[in-house]
Formats: structure tokens, sequence, C-alpha cells
């Protein structure tokens, strides 16, 4: 392990594996991963049923075979891994960042770089910021922590199961505690359509006869000990329970999949700007932040539903601080001469600079700036609608004089699947004013 | 064998009693039905060590409440248990309310209390912005502050057991009989009312169809029941303290149970309020409080609800939904979404209005209905518990070999320039288990090396601090689980989330058939 880096990855989920990957082949001889686990590989690990790599690898895999085809293309590359350690404080300098990592093998120690990518993915939302009144007994789970303890630690959870939200671990997982021999009673969402994929709602809750209840929530749980039964009533459109729904439910165990949060706590104690609406950076069309030479990709930037679009974002961000580090002493070369502000080969920081703008209809973008004179050919705006849309629609870009930009269609819209549009650089360079909005509108 | 004191509830006040008493040759029980110190009021409360303003004078809570505040601090240093010395503001937000802040300014001055003012709510905004603009004026206490009210009764009680005080958690007390010279003590385990662990049962087993062989009896009868014979006894039971004065004297005090419920903030809402934030106490009652926590998280409630289940601690939309509305009235900012735990205690007020503190019987000393200010009291109680002692003969010796005192490591407050050194040396304090609080595996197993060592997840957390934080052992619990289990030589399946029962695994998953 050197005392210097050019590049140091936190996390080694996919993320932080495509990012090292891309920033490699970008050009960078010095790269660290750093991941917390006791191997690389992050959620994938647990994620035993298949369904990745449709995109990107265009075959099906389960989510270890997936990471196993991220470990293995880093074979050999050079890249320094550092297993079971923690990054516990990043110190943005200007000439060079400062880590301070910890492990049990290599101890506690200060390690500086060039650039930085943050893939430190999500977390799981947990019963207390849903506040679901009852006791506190035990036999509550979110399902992330369950789908660890059936796929890792091998041992069964429950038997009788109530599931709570619809987000796809909750989905995957009422579909695995079935295969165990539980029997999951229901899913129960408070929203009136799911969070989760259509192909998990399909694969995992009608193929086994699991019905899924809309506006729906739990109001109680009960028991001392362990749970002994839940209330589940149906709510109004504010989502407050209306009486004379309550359904009881006879359980030993509650699953929780009400959200995901991107981990950001190191990245706030850094100074990174957060974006309220995704609970993850802001960032400029190569994901890089707000503090030059820290890029983000990945779970902790904003929750993807696909592992895929997570290594096709992640190749982006290492490619990027790939270039970043090499034009920082390409520019150390080179300093004194007079250099050109405006193309791709003066420093983007001076570029000029746009935002994009989600009206009520759009949850988020990302990314959130664009810098026209930094993008190559093309860049890839994700996003996520706010409601679904079962008949077609546009998505509509506009500029500052509410000229339309670009317009997609779509045929149907669901807040639980990702959608992303290309936008060309030749239509961002005319693009006026300082913003683009971004909303689901009519065809016209 | 016959103890020679035999203390009923390991609560706060059973912890500091068992404390003092280690200091003395006596041979000390001390009673827990839970399976951990500190299961009841003591580990669900508002965390605060009160300023003395509150109680009125000539109460057993107003002569003990200062005293015990100087102690717990004093107390806290000794034995390293966290705590702060924030201060606290009683804030009137009409000026009507101004009168009630003079009327606790003289109560306060009455007990004792030092340091006490009342000042204008622009002065008071100024200290904490945070605060609504309709603060018309503020008693300032400066005396008090916020403690980690589990660890203090674990510590107090580690020091007990390392000097010879018999620990002996699930043991529910049944019935006493005096049998002229000490008493006998019917104790029932009470893990014998919990399934056994199902070793064999079908995973595939339909919910609700027989699990395992066998009808497994409940406790009813004699089964699992031990005598415990004691000459003295004392009544630290809590909420269940007059049920253990009527099995010895006629009743004279009754518990009202009283729920209170709160909300635990994330730190990640930044620095809200910097001292305890109490409401005028009006016609209406106490109000909310809202206070930072040691680990500078935030507490806000309780509310006050008679409860007929003691042990009932459920929490209700309800009461949420209005401690939500009374603390945004003192703190508009506040957020119900940026809660990480909801959690509600059970207080042992009485129809007596005050602790209820003296002999009952013969050999038999009340420390009943403990309410709020308990906590802070707690270690005055136990000072007044052992005058009693002393004038009935049963102090005569301090113990000469008395070891005091106690360290704890936490790898947060390891002076940075000591860690690499510190990790090098120990190992186990470089591997992060909880992310969220940043607390290692070196000092979750140093918590099971102690005197108590912690038998659930929840033990752990209570020494060590894992899964505090805003995952709530989302992330930490299996591997918590996993350690507790390698270091105790335990089956994982066996191990509980939190009090006897409360197991989190129910069987291991199928298996692979390898077919001939």
């Amino acid at each position: 392990m050197r005392d210097h880096y050019q590049l140091i990855v936190i996390g080694g989920g996919p993320a932080g594996l495509g990012a090292a990957f891309s920033a490699r082949r970008g050009g960078l001889d010095h790269i660290l991963i750093v991941e917390r686990d006791v191997e690389l590989g992050g959620i994938l690990n647990q994620c035993i049923h298949n369904g990745f790599g449709l995109h990107y690898f265009g075959e099906e895999l389960t989510g270890p075979e997936y990471a196993g085809r991220l470990i293995d293309r880093l074979a050999g590359l050079g890249i320094d891994i550092l297993c079971d350690a923690m990054a516990l404080e990043i110190m943005p300098g200007e000439q060079e960042h400062s880590l301070r990592l910890v492990s049990a093998d290599a101890g506690y120690r200060l390690v500086t770089c060039e650039a930085v990518v943050l893939a430190m993915g999500c977390r799981e939302r947990t019963r207390g910021a849903i506040q679901i009144p009852g006791t506190r007994a035990a036999g509550i789970f979110t399902a992330g922590t369950a789908q660890r303890y059936v796929n890792i630690e091998g041992c069964m959870v429950g038997r009788r199961v109530i599931i709570l939200g619809s987000g796809d671990i909750g989905l995957i997982m009422a579909r695995r505690m079935t295969l165990e021999g539980a029997e999951v009673l229901a899913c129960v969402e408070l929203l009136p359509y799911s969070g989760g994929l259509t192909r998990n709602i399909v694969q995992c809750l009608q193929d086994f006869n699991i019905p899924l209840f809309l506006s729906h929530t739990i109001t109680k749980i009960e028991g001392k000990d362990r749970v002994k039964r839940v209330t589940v009533q149906q709510v109004d459109e504010n989502f407050r329970p209306i009486d004379g729904t309550e359904m009881y439910y006879d359980v030993d165990t509650v699953l929780l999949s009400v959200g995901l949060i991107p981990e950001n706590e190191l990245s706030r104690a850094a100074g990174v700007e957060i974006d309220p609406k995704t609970s993850g950076p802001v960032v400029y069309e190569n994901r890089e932040t707000s503090i030059p030479g820290i890029f983000a990709c990945g779970n902790v930037l904003h929750v993807h539903d696909l592992v895929d679009f997570v290594t096709e974002e992640s190749e982006s961000a290492g490619e990027a601080a790939a270039a970043y580090v090499l034009r920082r002493s390409d520019t150390d070369k080179v300093r004194g001469r007079d250099e050109d502000h405006t193309g791709k080969s003066g420093d983007p920081r001076q570029a000029s600079c746009f935002s994009l703008v989600p009206d009520q209809t759009i949850a988020y973008t990302v990314p959130q700036r664009i810098r026209p004179a930094c993008v190559d050919n093309v860049v890839r705006v994700y996003f996520r609608v706010k409601a679904p849309y079962k008949t077609p629609k546009q998505i509509v870009f506009r500029d500052g004089e509410r000229r339309i930009v670009a317009s997609f269609r779509r045929p149907y819209m669901a807040p639980g699947e990702m959608e992303h549009v290309v936008l060309k650089r030749a239509l961002l360079d005319g693009v006026r004013g300082d913003h683009l909005t971004v909303s689901v509108e009519e065809i016209s | 064998m016959i103890f020679d004191v035999a203390i009923i509830g390991a609560g706060v006040v059973g912890c500091a009693v068992s404390y003092y008493l280690s200091q003395y040759e006596l041979k000390t029980a001390l009673l827990e039905r839970e399976n951990d110190v500190a299961m009841g009021a003591s580990r669900a409360n508002t965390a605060i060590i009160h300023g003395g303003y509150d109680p009125v004078p000539g109460t057993w809570m107003a002569r003990l409440n200062v005293e015990g505040m100087r102690r717990c601090f004093e107390l806290c240093e000794e034995l390293d248990v966290e705590c702060r010395k924030t201060g606290s503001y009683v804030i009137a937000l009409e000026d009507e309310q101004t009168e009630t802040l003079k009327i606790l300014l003289e109560q306060g001055v009455a007990n004792g209390c030092e340091g006490l003012e009342i000042i204008d709510g622009d002065a008071c905004r100024a200290r904490e912005p945070h605060l609504t603009e309709d603060v018309a004026a503020a008693l300032w206490v400066p005396e008090s502050g916020v403690i980690n009210p589990w660890e203090f009764a674990l510590a107090m009680a580690e020091v007990a057991v390392r000097n010879g005080v018999s620990f002996m958690p699930n043991t529910r007390v049944c019935d006493i009989a005096w049998e002229g010279d000490h008493y006998v003590i019917g104790a029932a385990d009470t893990r014998e009312s919990f399934e056994p662990l199902d070793r064999d049962a079908e995973p595939y087993a339909a919910a609700g169809s027989a699990r395992g062989t066998g009808e497994q009896p409940t406790t009813g009868g004699e089964r699992g029941k031990t005598m415990i014979r004691a000459r003295y006894l004392i009544n630290a039971a809590g909420v269940e303290s007059d049920t253990i004065h009527n099995m010895v004297a006629p009743p004279s005090f009754e518990i009202v149970p009283t729920r209170g419920e709160y909300y635990l903030l994330d730190r990640t809402v930044g620095p809200l309020v910097k001292s305890v934030i109490f409401a005028c106490p009006s016609a209406a009652g106490k109000g909310v409080t809202f206070s930072p926590t040691i680990h500078d998280n935030f507490l806000v409630g309780p509310n006050a609800e008679v409860i007929d289940d003691r042990d009932d601690t459920a929490v209700t939309r309800a009461a949420l939904d209005d401690i939500a509305r009374k603390a945004c009235r003192m703190v508009p900012d506040f957020n119900p979404r940026t809660s990480i735990r909801n959690f509600a205690g059970v207080r042992a007020n009485s129809t007596c209005g005050d602790f209820v503190i003296g002999k009952a019987a013969e050999n038999f000393l009340d420390l009943a209905a403990i309410k709020s200010p308990g906590l802070t009291c707690a270690p005055a109680i136990a000072r007044a518990a052992l005058d009693i002692l002393r004038e009935d003969g049963w102090l005569s010796e301090r113990k000469a070999d008395w070891r005091g005192g106690r360290r704890v490591v936490r790898f947060k407050e390891i002076p940075e320039e000591e860690r690499a050194a510190f990790v090098r040396d120990h190992p186990l304090y470089g591997r992060v288990i909880c992310r969220c609080e940043t607390i290692t595996e070196g000092e979750i197993v140093a918590s099971m090396k102690r005197e108590i060592p912690p038998v659930s997840i929840d033990g752990v957390k209570r020494r060590a601090g894992t899964g505090m934080g805003r995952c709530q052992g989302g992330f930490c619990g299996p591997r918590v689980l996993g350690i507790i289990a390698r270091e105790s030589g335990r089956d994982p399946l066996s191990i509980e989330e939190d009090g006897a029962g409360s197991r989190v695994l129910v069987s291991e998953t199928k298996k692979a058939v390898r077919r001939e």
C-alpha cells in the first residue's frame, strides 16, 4: 500500500469496481479501492437471484456472478485493494485530497490522492424513519438485513411474514422467503402504485399468489418479545388510515422495504454539495461533485433500479476521474502558458454551465449540471417520474426562454423504473439561459 | 446460603444501591427479572440530569435532586460514563407563563439549585436560535445536563459485581416469606415462559402447524422456581414496586403506570438545540422536552398516558402526532421525518405523588415509585438507603479491598495522534462494525469481557453503542450477532435482539442434499 494514490475509490461494490476499471483504462497507474466488507462485490454478493446483466453483459446473471465479472476484470491491472477497511474522513485540499482510513490489518492511516470516487452505495430506510406504531419486538427487519441473514449467514428470520413497502428488495425477499419455506401473507404499499420493477411484481408476488395491497399500510405491530400480529389498514389520499378497513395478520416477521437513502455521511462531512431531491451529491455531466477532483457514481449518487446502469455510470465517472488527474499533471507541465478556457483541453471549471431543473412531475435528474463544452458527443440524463403514466407521454427539455430543446416519447413510465434520455452535444450548445427545465407533458 | 441484602430490581436505583453496598462487608444480591440491567424506565427516559427546580420543596424528590445531580456528575467522571453539563431552559411562551418561571426559580432556590436565572426571550433565542420567536422568557438552569442512562446504571452494577455483588438476571420474584430471621424469595426463571429453541423445526412446516415435537409446558407451577434467602430486602422494583411491597407489607401506595413516548432524531438535522429545552409546566401538563443526547442526537418527548399494562411500551400514532405538534411549538424546525427511532417508557408514577422511601416492614426497605427525576436522584436515593441501613446497624465494616473506577476505550475518543499506535497494538479497534456511530469490533469484544457481559444485540448496543445511529442496526446487527455467538460460544440461533424470548433467527435455511 502506498501513501499517495492518483485515485482512491471508496466502496468496492459495482460502482467502485466499474470506476476503478475505467480509471485504469483511462491511464491511471496508482488506484486504491477501499471496501468495508471482507471481499469485493458490495450488496451484489447477497443478491443471489438472477436478472442482472441483461443490458451490460447481454446475458442474465446472478448478483454474485455479476460482481465476479467486475472483479475478474480488475485482475492483473495492478489496482490496490484494501478490504475490511473503512474510510473515516475525506479532507479535501487544493493540491490533493487526504483520507483517513482504518482497518484491522492496515491500521489507522492517512493517505493522500489527487482524485476520489465516492461509491459508498445506499442504506435502507428503517422503521424509525416512518414511525410505525406498536411494540419494538424482534422480528422486524429491513428487507436487505433479512436478505443478508438468509443468503449470507444461512439463517431464516421468520416463518410467517408480511412485507411493508413494495421496493425491489422487499419483492425479491417475498419470493426468497417463500422458497425457503416461509409463508408470505401479503405485501402492503402505502402509495397507490408500487415502487418496484414491474418484472419483480410479476415474478416475485403474482407467481407466488402473494397479494399486493396498494394504498394500505401497517398501522400497528403487536408482540412483546417477537412480533405476533400486525394491523393493516387502507389509507386515504392523504395517507391517513381509514377506520373500518382493518385487516389482521398473525405473523412473526415484518420486512420493511420502504426506500433507500444514498449513504453520504462522508460526502457531507467533506463539504460536498448534496441535492435534497436525490440525497446524493450534485454532479456535473462527468459525475464530478461540487468539490474539484471528487466524483460520485452508483447508489451513493442516486438510487438505481438496475446495476447495469450503475456500471455505465461508474465507468464514465472513472474515466472522468482519470482525465482529471492526467489533465492536472499536464497542466503542471505547461503551467505558465496561456490556456484555452473554453474547450475540453481547458479547465472545465471555467466552462459555462447550466442546471437541469425538474418540474413537479419529475423526482430528480442526474446530472444536475451540464457544461456543454465538456460533453464529447452526448450526455445521458437519468431521472425518475413522480407518478405512474400508463399512456404515452413525452419528456420535454425547455431552456431559459421556454424553447423546447429536446423531447422524448415514452409509451409508459413508473416511479419504480429509472428513465434516461440521451442529449446530443449539438442540442446543448443551443441552450439559452442558465437552466433546462425537465417535465412530463402530453404528446401534442 | 443466605444473602445479607437482596436488592429487587436492577434499574438505575437498584444499581446505585448495589454500587454503594458493595463497599461494605456484605453478601449482596441484585435480582432482575429481565436479562440485563436497566431494562425498564431506566433505559427509556429523557436521559436528563435534572437541575432540581421542579419538585415541590419538602418532598423526597426536592430533597434528593440537587444532591443526586452532583453525585451523578461525580460518578460519571469516576466510572467513565458519558454525560455532558448542557444546562437547560424552561421556556415561557406567553407572559403569564413568566409568572410560573418565577415560582420555579423560588422552588429551585429552596431546593438548593445554584446559578438559576430568568432571562428574556431575545437573550434565550440568542443562545438557542432554533427556538420559536414566541419565547417570552426562560429560566436558565446551568447545572443540569444529559447522561447515557443505561451506561450509568450498568457502570455502577459492574463495579458492584467486581466487588462481590451477585447479579441475578432473568429472576422474577413471585412471592416473599419471612422466616424468623430472613426472607425467602420464591423466584422464577423468566426464560422458562418462553418457547425453547426448536432445533428440529421443519423449515417447510406451514405456519401455525405444530412446531417441534411434544408439548412444552410454560411455567405456571413450580417448575424452574428457586429460593433466594436474604436477611434484608430492598425494593427497587420500579413499575412493579407496589407488587413487591404488597408481598411483605399492607398496601400503602399504588403504581399508576404512565407511558411516555419519544422521537429520537438523527444528528444530521444539525445543532437544533445546545441545551435541554423544557416547556413551561401548565394546567395542561408538563409539556414535551427537546433535548440533545450525549451522542449529539435529539430526544423529543414524552407525552404522559396512564395505561393498564405496565409492560406496554408500544408507541401510538396519536401520541407521536401530539408530541410532534407540541415540539413544533417550541422548535419550529422540528421535522418528524428526521426521526430514526420511536420508543416508549413506563414511569412508575404512584398514588403517593412522591418517591416512597422508607421501611415498610422489618428488614424491608422501599425505594419505590421512583419516577422523574429518579434517574438524577438515584445516587442520592441510594445514599439515603444506606443511611437507613447504617442506622439499623448493617454497615459496620467497609471492604478494605474494594476496587472502584472504570475505564472504557471508545475509538471515537482516542486522540487523533494516538490512533495509529493504538490500532497497531489492538487491531480489533481497526475494524469498524457500526458504521453510523463508528464503533469497532474491539469495543464490542471489550464490552463482552466486562463484569456483566451483554447477552443480546441490544445488550451490546447499550454497552458499545452499536446500532444507535440512523440505520438502527440494519448493517451491524448481523455482524454483532455473529460476534456475540463467537465470543460467548453460543448458537447464533439462540441470540436475542433484546429481552428474553426476542430471538432474531428461527432456523437455518435449507441445506443442499447430495444425491448418491
